[in-house]
């Protein structure tokens, strides 16, 4: 039909359009004078089509235009339109379409507001870029058409995952987009600026704001993940470390990375190949994730369609960047680091490069593992599973000493340092151990390493919060998310230690007691909704201080695809969360339950808000940095 | 020389992660446990499916073949692979044996009524630990035992190509 | 009588402690179990067939008085290794655990280098 026919020419006319880019960045990139602003209109005329095809797309899906075979795939037409609409991106081949429109969006915008860097700059950003750009339409168009025609026109949709039918997931994938993606401008501006050797504290402070931009939205998109996985999937829990998790966090490491060392190449023109390699790093760990979640070679969740051929498409890609960079970095690359005349031990730039260091073995840590089973697999044909036991045991040791280097790293000074704090850190460090060993001791769960694991927190926590009331608003952003990241680290440690479950077995009329919690199932009902059929559990709980809430939970049994799914009913306030899920017991008249009562789960989600936050208060006011 | 060294190392480490991952992309990512082949059969006891007597490991007799299928009347695969249990009844020397899992007893009896019974004996998995004894994590899944041996595992329902590999290890 | 009673009392303790920490070990062992019909999920987490007949075996086995490490034992016989999440020291592993670790330290004398390169 019509929107798809749209759609289809439009992504060719776009694909056609990256011709015209190419020739006239080459042509005026030796010429002097200003930048050709063709170069410019034929970016924006390319990203004019790209967004003409996917609202054609999003049109597609609205009409249920099941002709279209990504449309056939995805959708139903019992499945309600803010559904539809984000069924849009919510399949391969539409997301697909997503990375596009930010990869032409980003490089748009970066042509905008580069108007005061050099020309030569500009226009090999913009041919890297195009690149990337050329790679995806040749992969979209050839092996992941959003386009592509089926004959005869079916009645009816093959539907979406239930799963998938959820709000926060439904604005998960574009804001992880304009993270994944954004790191693309970063990526080729660093190979831009190595080749012109423009890699400066100038340099610095210009890509900075895109850095903070992609980091936010990675930031976010990967709690939206995770909200959506405590939400939907009715298991309690945030993050599994499932590969596709893992590959989300590593670019978000590689960030945060980079992030710090563009502070310090803008301070002190220090750690060029460290920001070179890191630019590169992010962005290549973002299109590795692409490839390791639509090639099947993962087992998942999250796992997209699996076709070996889009598979190798991507691997060629990906591979070809990376040699392109790594060419561009071996060859380009004159930077020593400059040789101070004073070096001390103690200082902020010993701390950020020791920041480095830790950063990195975190990711080669989640690298390694999420990477390990696939190498295994090819080279001895043995399967074995890597899950959370191998990352908490790999982490947690060196998160304490993290942490603690988080606290005293930031109040040290550039070059070198009086150590004038010394007795309000000694002080606050005592302060956490002891109350963390009274808390471990209390709980009686394994003492020396959550005893340390907690007062390294608690350190963090103490120190970050009383920073906000010494110099208020010098380096804000820092404080920020700092203060975020220690209340993280703080929040899901004492969630762990204090959540508490109940699995039990209850029919109608019957109650579990303990002592502690009464559950009584009152009664069952069941409906017809749209597109599933529904059945409802009615529980009265009542908590220790006799207090009684009713609880709702909910089985859901969809009909196309035949799937039946767990809404667990969820009470949260800012002290806790409880949470409540049934399930049906085969061939049983009788339903199994699972209650768990978990503490500050709320702040594990805000404390990372925080963080997010900390990055815009750095966009929208960087004057008070040091 | 140092500095050339690098690089070289750098980029054929990148060539060795490339042929890795093409290599994975060729091999299916379908997890059938093959630890099962040539090990002995668990040790086990289990009811029969209508009376109260019960069958052992220890019942199973030497120089006999048996098929021990894993089947349920709610599992939908297992209707499909029922045609081919029945064709395999044909052979007098092959023992099969039934293990229904977690069902009703109602519901297994209909099945068999309306798809016939090519059973010689079923045993009842109502909590499904024989069947993880078994090494089995679904319905339906089919053994093939020999001298207390699992000479052969399927998991998944059967199909033409299995019956007839079952019909030549039985010939031999 | 007395003392027969004092006897039974203690043993009643004891096993109801055996059986608690029976309970926190269950929890332990199918956390680290994966669900092998799910697409990752521990055993612990999920509520399929499987993984519900997986904890009633497990908890059959402890009471047996099966250790940790047998029932992983017993599970990797007819599951194979794939069945644990914590990926255990053998020669199929050490490059697993030990990459990382390299990694640090030879991080860490990267930078005391350059430091003292600097420094000099």
């Amino acid at each position: 039909m019509l929107p798809s026919v749209i759609g289809k020419y439009s992504l060719i006319f776009g694909f056609l359009i990256s011709f015209p880019i190419f020739y006239y960045s080459f042509i005026d990139y030796k010429k002097s004078g200003n930048l050709n602003t063709k170069i410019i209109s034929f970016s924006f005329l390319q990203l004019l089509f790209i967004l003409i095809s996917f609202i054609s797309l999003i049109i597609s899906f609205v009409i249920s235009d099941f002709s279209n075979e990504t449309v056939f795939n995805n959708s139903h037409t019992t499945k309600p339109l803010f559904y539809k609409i984000a069924g849009t991106w919510g399949n391969h081949e539409g997301s697909l379409l997503l990375w596009l429109l930010v990869l032409t969006l980003f490089v748009f915008i970066f042509l905008l507001t580069s108007k005061k860097q050099i020309k030569s700059y500009r226009i090999l950003t913009t041919i890297f870029q195009q690149i990337i750009i050329f790679g995806f339409f040749v992969f979209v168009i050839k092996t992941s058409n959003p386009f592509s025609h089926i004959f005869p026109d079916p009645n009816e949709g093959l539907g979406l995952n239930p799963i998938l039918q959820d709000p926060a997931l439904a604005i998960h994938p574009p804001i992880l987009y304009l993270g994944y993606v954004g790191a693309s401008i970063i990526f080729s501006s660093a190979l831009s600026a190595t080749v012109l050797n423009y890699i400066s504290s100038s340099w610095a402070s210009h890509i900075k704001a895109w850095t903070y931009i992609s980091w936010i939205f990675l930031t976010l998109g990967i709690l939206l993940g995770s909200i959506w996985a405590y939400y939907e999937l009715g298991w309690g829990g945030f993050w599994f470390w499932d590969p596709v998790e893992n590959v989300s966090l590593m670019p978000w490491l590689a960030l945060t990375t980079l992030i710090h060392c563009l502070i310090v190449l803008e301070k002190r023109t220090l750690l060029k190949s460290w920001v070179i390699i890191l630019s590169i790093t992010t962005f290549t760990l973002s299109m590795s994730g692409t490839f390791l979640v639509r090639s099947g070679i993962l087992n998942s969740v999250h796992t997209f369609a699996n076709d070996p051929e889009r598979g190798i498409f991507i691997l060629l890609f990906l591979f070809s960047l990376i040699i392109l960079s790594l060419v561009i970095f071996f060859f380009f690359n004159k930077n020593q680091d400059k040789i101070t005349s004073n070096f001390f031990w103690l200082s902020k730039d010993t701390s950020l490069l020791i920041n480095n260091w830790f950063m990195m073995y975190f990711l080669s840590v989640v690298l390694i593992g999420t990477l390990y089973p696939i190498f295994l697999d090819v080279i001895s044909s043995e399967k074995i599973s890597v899950g959370p036991p191998f990352y908490h045991k790999l982490i947690a040791p060196f998160l304490l000493f993290f942490l603690v280097a988080m606290a005293i790293g930031p109040k040290l000074s550039w070059i070198k340092s009086k150590f004038v704090e010394k007795f309000s850190l000694i002080s606050f460090f005592g302060i956490s151990l002891l109350l963390s060993s009274y808390l471990v001791f209390k709980l009686n769960i394994d003492f020396l390493i959550n005893t340390l694991l907690l007062s390294t927190a608690f350190f963090l926590f103490l120190i970050t919060f009383k920073d906000f009331f010494i110099n208020k608003t010098k380096n804000i952003s820092q404080k920020i998310s700092h203060f975020g990241f220690a209340l993280f680290i703080l929040s899901v440690l004492l969630n762990n230690f204090l959540s508490s479950e109940i699995v039990t077995n209850l029919k109608v009329g019957e109650s579990y007691d303990d002592g502690k919690v009464k559950i009584y199932l009152e009664k069952v009902e069941k409906f017809k909704k749209q597109n599933y059929e529904s059945v409802i559990g009615y529980f009265d709980i009542t908590d220790q201080k006799n207090k009684t809430e009713k609880f709702k939970p909910e089985l859901r049994i969809y009909n196309q695809p035949v799937i039946i799914t767990s809404e667990a009913d969820i009470k949260t306030n800012l002290f806790y969360d409880k949470f409540l899920v049934i399930n049906v017991v085969q061939n049983q008249n009788y339903f199994n339950l699972r209650y768990q009562f978990k503490p500050l789960m709320s702040w594990i989600w805000i404390s990372v808000l925080i963080i997010s936050m900390g990055g815009l208060t750095n966009l929208l006011y960087s004057r008070n940095e040091k | 020389m140092k500095n050339k060294i690098v690089p070289f190392l750098v980029f054929f480490f990148f060539i060795f992660i490339f042929f890795v991952f093409y290599k994975s992309l060729n091999q299916t990512n379908i997890y059938t446990p093959n630890v099962n082949l040539n090990k002995n059969i668990p040790e086990f006891e289990a009811k029969i499916f209508k009376s109260n007597e019960s069958f052992s490991s220890k019942d199973f007799m030497l120089n006999e073949y048996y098929l021990i299928n894993i089947w349920a009347s709610w599992c939908a695969p297992c209707r499909l692979e029922h045609k081919y249990l029945l064709e395999l009844n044909d052979i007098n020397s092959l023992k099969m044996i039934g293990i229904n899992y977690k069902d009703l007893k109602l519901n297994a009896e209909n099945f068999l009524n309306d798809l016939g019974n090519p059973y010689d004996l079923i045993l009842s998995d109502d909590n499904g630990k024989l069947s993880i004894n078994w090494g089995a994590y679904g319905v339906p899944e089919t053994f093939i035992v020999f001298n207390n041996k699992i000479v052969k595992k399927y998991t998944g329902p059967l199909n033409e190509i299995n019956v007839q590999e079952i019909r030549k290890i039985l010939s031999q | 009588m007395k003392k027969i009673l004092i006897f039974l009392l203690l043993i009643n303790i004891s096993t109801a402690h055996g059986e608690i920490q029976n309970d926190k070990l269950k929890i332990e062992i199918t956390k680290n179990l994966r669900c092998l019909i799910c697409q990752g999920q521990s055993v612990y987490d999920s509520d399929s067939e499987f993984a519900n007949s997986l904890k009633l075996v497990v908890e059959d086995k402890l009471n047996e008085g099966m250790e940790e490490e047998e029932i992983y034992i017993f599970l990797k016989e007819k599951y194979g290794n794939w069945i644990l999440y914590d990926p255990e020291l053998s020669k199929n592993t050490y490059i697993l655990w030990i990459l990382p670790l390299l990694l640090f330290l030879f991080g860490g004398a990267i930078i005391i280098r350059k430091l003292n390169l600097k420094k000099n």
